[in-house]
């Protein structure tokens, strides 16, 4: 699917490589990725948008683990997928890594982490983004 | 606030209708058969679906006032755009120069494109329109099917990361296990009642009933689905007729009324829905049009439903107010779906076994409950059907489209 | 020289690991022979998601955690490896993007084999010294290739640090560092092939041997210090044996290079290698205590450190980061199948 749309996925590297988001300077509600106006404060949002980088912290809302790979994706499989709910609010759709299949749980504590996402083949670009793993707890 | 504008605007939708709008009725249907159809290219299935509609109705072809297809996809799995003047082309009417319009809400343009077929007659603007749904998914090659599918999700939050449509629907089953109860044997359940279903309708791509193990035992494809949680890749089409009901006895003796319609969107990615285990728009497309058919979902006689994944056949009965919320799972045990259960659920198979042949869907969902409300169904045919419903559905619930329908 | 130094440091070691013993089975050779040869038991793999990208910029963030720098003040980053994800396109722009640092920023990719991440810290050494930046980035990582079944395969492993240069609140300082390079093909890769090739026997005593030696043994001379004046030595390790040789024969003992000797366990991560030496000594060391460092490079060359930890160790949050033992414990093993596939040796079209 990225099939050298290079330019469209560079766009996106801030929230790929950094989760930036934005928030609603009348609201405050958060959002991930950034949007151009808050959906609940319209048009007094605008221009009240304020740039904001998510910690990367959350908990595993649900999961599945992928057996039949989409494109790009081959041999990456068994991979898990999830729905991340952030700490700030936000909920994201990533793959949790450095996490045995049998021991994933919903509920569980997870940070973000840089990986490898997918690439146009063997000569096309690479792109780079967030994936998330168990919590290292100190 | 969020339950008070939803209520707002149905409240003015409700005014606007009967200030506007004048009924529809159907007085013609005709579905090919769904499957792997190597003989047929995508203007085969829809011109046979298109002439097997137009002669069940009684019409020519001269009366016409417009014609909508619903297709999801043409540009990837048949290189074609510009369906909307093809179809009008390939099934004769390009000489008639009627208004030829292309419909797309993903798996939902069926049932989106009678939608919009039947405003063009409620409003007074047409008088007699053709609406087709068609989809030719085999003339791509590997997994190019599942991937062009998958456009329908979130391209840059959900696909980008590797989630799939069936690992979306998976993650949907997961949270549902997780709060509810629903068992595995539950979600293999729905597949077992579709498949037998299926092997009554001679329509159908599959037309063997499968026992329980082999439900469970198949391969996975993303926990907790296996391979028959999961409806095929087919090819078919769909098409129906509309007319003004008061001009529907001119056509047809066994003419079936547009009760009422709901349509409804919700966020693109399935992470940014208000509730993982609920799909809000079919909640609100179907609230939407039993308000307008002035009914109840216990009034409800037969039923198809988007059942694309076994999963999702038990949240769209929660979500259509057939059981409660949660309780998808003990409806599946309790037998309230089968075709001689309190509500039966997809008589046809289902896109289960019936196929899903993604824009063709929509429109033959309401074929069937047509056949049904007429008793023209058959060995899978449901006792005194008066009232039927199709369920449609765009992906993973970003878009819904309801129809309740009635013998008149 | 004396204000320059290391402000933090970061290491970052994939998780996935697989045993020499299985690698020999796979061709048919006997596991005692390769493990007792070479000193090698096991050594990390990356997983498909991972390359040097990824481990660059693991390590690059670890040493930010340790730190209350504001990015923006980050003015270089050079990344050394021997397997850069592209040929061309800098894995430092993707480092330096992911940690907050672009856009006013130095940046290039290095390539000496193995030392590519110490010429890094040299570069950022220079810069510091010149005021050309304030603080600057240097990190050795690799995902190396071998040919499947060549003696390299029980070696090539993936990892990588990442040092923090600058002059303020200094952990580590660099008194001195010298290099040695001549024009000596022991190992080699060329272009647009994906496995190296390399001379045998001819990558020991005039390869490995000669520069480290020299280069060792120079800077001890410049600096007029003797062996026993270091608490911690750490030489280049492309197998087990080789480092504990080079100590004995400049005359360090097994004690003081036990800390930095990681091959046994994790292989040789090239251009990782002395750097993740190093951080491991780093996760150690006390105020006062002396370290030794000397990288090697095929190709060929050496760059050796003399360095003083400060007192300022003591304020480092050491465990905002996993320390390398930890990084080291973190484990689970693959076998040669899947590693195999992982590692792209069923090349796909």
């Amino acid at each position: 699917m990225t099939d050298g749309a290079v330019p469209r996925f560079w766009r996106e590297i801030p929230q790929r490589y950094n989760l930036i988001g934005n928030q609603c300077g009348t609201c405050n509600r958060i959002y991930f990725p950034p949007r151009e106006s808050c959906p609940y404060c319209r048009r007094k949002s605008m221009g009240k948008m304020k740039e904001l980088k998510l910690k990367g912290h959350g908990e595993v809302l649900t999961y599945s683990v992928i057996y039949n790979a989409p494109e790009h994706f081959e041999g990456q499989t068994p991979y898990i997928i999830a729905i991340i709910k952030l700490d700030e609010g936000p909920k994201v759709t990533t793959q949790i890594v450095d996490c045995e299949i049998d021991d994933i749980k919903i509920g569980m504590r997870v940070q973000s982490t840089f990986r490898k996402i997918q690439e146009d083949g063997y000569i096309g670009a690479i792109y780079y983004g967030f994936k998330f793993k168990p919590i290292e707890v100190k | 606030m969020l339950i008070i504008q939803p209520m707002l605007s149905i409240g003015i939708f409700y005014m606007r209708t009967d200030k506007m709008m004048r009924d529809v009725a159907i007085i013609g249907i005709g579905v090919t058969k769904f499957g792997e159809l190597w003989d047929k290219s995508f203007r085969n299935l829809i011109a046979e679906a298109g002439s097997k509609a137009l002669f069940d109705s009684g019409i020519s072809g001269k009366e016409l006032d417009a014609l909508y297809v619903g297709s999801m996809s043409t540009g990837r799995f048949v290189g074609q755009e510009h369906v909307g003047a093809l179809v009008a082309d390939w099934s004769g009417f390009a000489h008639m120069h009627i208004p030829a319009i292309r419909v797309e809400s993903a798996c939902a343009s069926g049932g989106l494109a009678v939608r919009q077929g039947y405003f063009s007659v409620a409003s007074g603007m047409n008088d007699v329109v053709v609406v087709g749904g068609v989809e030719k998914m085999t003339d791509v090659v590997g997994d190019e099917a599942t991937d062009t599918l998958a456009t329908g999700l979130d391209q840059e939050w959900e696909a980008f990361f590797g989630a799939t449509f069936p690992g979306l629907y998976a993650m949907i089953a997961t949270r549902h296990m997780y709060e509810y109860g629903t068992t595995r044997e539950q979600l293999a359940k729905i597949a077992v009642k579709n498949h037998a279903n299926g092997a009554l309708n001679p329509y159908a791509q599959f037309k063997r009933a499968i026992p329980l193990e082999k439900v469970l035992n198949s391969p996975m494809t993303a926990y907790p689905l296996g391979m028959l949680d999961c409806s095929p890749v087919s090819d078919g089409a769909a098409a129906v007729v509309l007319c003004a009901a008061d001009k529907a006895k001119n056509y047809t003796d066994k003419p079936v009324k547009i009760l009422g319609t709901g349509q409804a969107s919700d966020t693109l990615s399935l992470h940014g829905r208000r509730d993982i285990c609920t799909f809000d728009s079919t909640v609100y497309a179907g609230k939407k049009a039993y308000e307008q058919a002035k009914i109840k979902p216990d009034d409800v006689d037969v039923a198809e439903v988007h059942d694309c994944f076994t999963i999702a056949e038990i949240i769209a009965i929660e979500d259509l107010g057939f059981v409660k919320k949660g309780e998808g799972g003990k409806a599946i045990d309790e037998k309230i779906t089968t075709l001689d259960g309190k509500i039966p659920v997809n008589p046809s198979g289902g896109l289960k076994a019936k196929g899903h042949p993604v824009g063709a869907t929509g429109v033959a969902q309401i074929a069937e409950i047509v056949m049904q409300l007429r008793g023209e169904a058959g060995d899978r045919q449901v006792k005194d059907a008066k009232i039927g419903l199709a369920h449609n559905v765009g992906a993973v619930g970003a878009s819904c489209v309801v129809h309740i329908l009635e013998a008149i | 020289m004396k204000d320059v130094g290391i402000v933090s440091y970061g290491a970052y070691i994939p998780r996935l690991r697989i045993k020499s013993s299985d690698i020999a089975h796979a061709w048919g050779k006997n596991p005692e022979t390769i493990t007792g040869g070479l000193g090698i038991i096991e050594k990390s793999v990356p997983s498909p998601d991972q390359d040097v990208a990824t481990i660059s910029v693991e390590a690059a963030r670890a040493a930010l955690a340790r730190t209350n720098i504001d990015p923006q003040d980050i003015g270089a980053v050079y990344v050394g490896s021997e397997s850069h994800p592209y040929a061309v396109k800098p894995t430092g722009t993707i480092v330096g993007e992911a940690i907050g640092a672009t856009p006013i920023l130095k940046v290039a990719d290095y390539e000496f084999a193995c030392k590519a991440g110490t010429a890094a810290i040299q570069t950022c050494m220079a810069l510091v010294k010149s005021e050309m930046v304030r603080y600057g980035i240097a990190i050795g990582s690799d995902t190396s290739q071998a040919a499947p079944g060549d003696a390299l395969e029980y070696a090539a492993s993936a990892g990588g640090a990442a040092f923090i240069i600058g002059r303020e609140n200094v952990i580590a300082t660099i008194n001195e560092t010298c290099s040695f390079t001549t024009d000596t093909p022991d190992f080699w890769r060329r272009e647009g092939r994906k496995y190296p090739a390399h001379g045998g026997r001819f990558t020991g005593a005039p390869a490995y041997f000669r520069h480290i030696m020299s280069n060792a043994q120079n800077l001890m001379k410049s600096v007029n210090s003797k062996p026993e004046d270091y608490n911690f030595a750490v030489f280049h390790q492309p197998n087990g044996k080789f480092p504990v040789r080079v100590a004995k024969m400049l005359g360090f003992t097994p004690d003081q290079i036990k800390q930095g000797l990681l091959c046994p366990i994790i292989g040789n991560t090239y251009s990782g290698s002395s750097m993740l030496g190093l951080a491991s000594v780093l996760d150690v060391a006390e105020p006062g205590n002396r370290v030794f460092v000397t990288s090697y490079g095929s190709g060929a060359g050496s760059d050796a450190f003399d360095i003083t930890i400060t007192d300022n160790i003591k304020e480092l949050p050491r465990k905002n980061a996993p320390l390398v033992s930890e990084l080291i414990e973190k484990k689970q093993y693959v076998d040669y199948s899947t590693y195999a596939k992982y590692r792209d040796l069923l090349y796909e079209d």
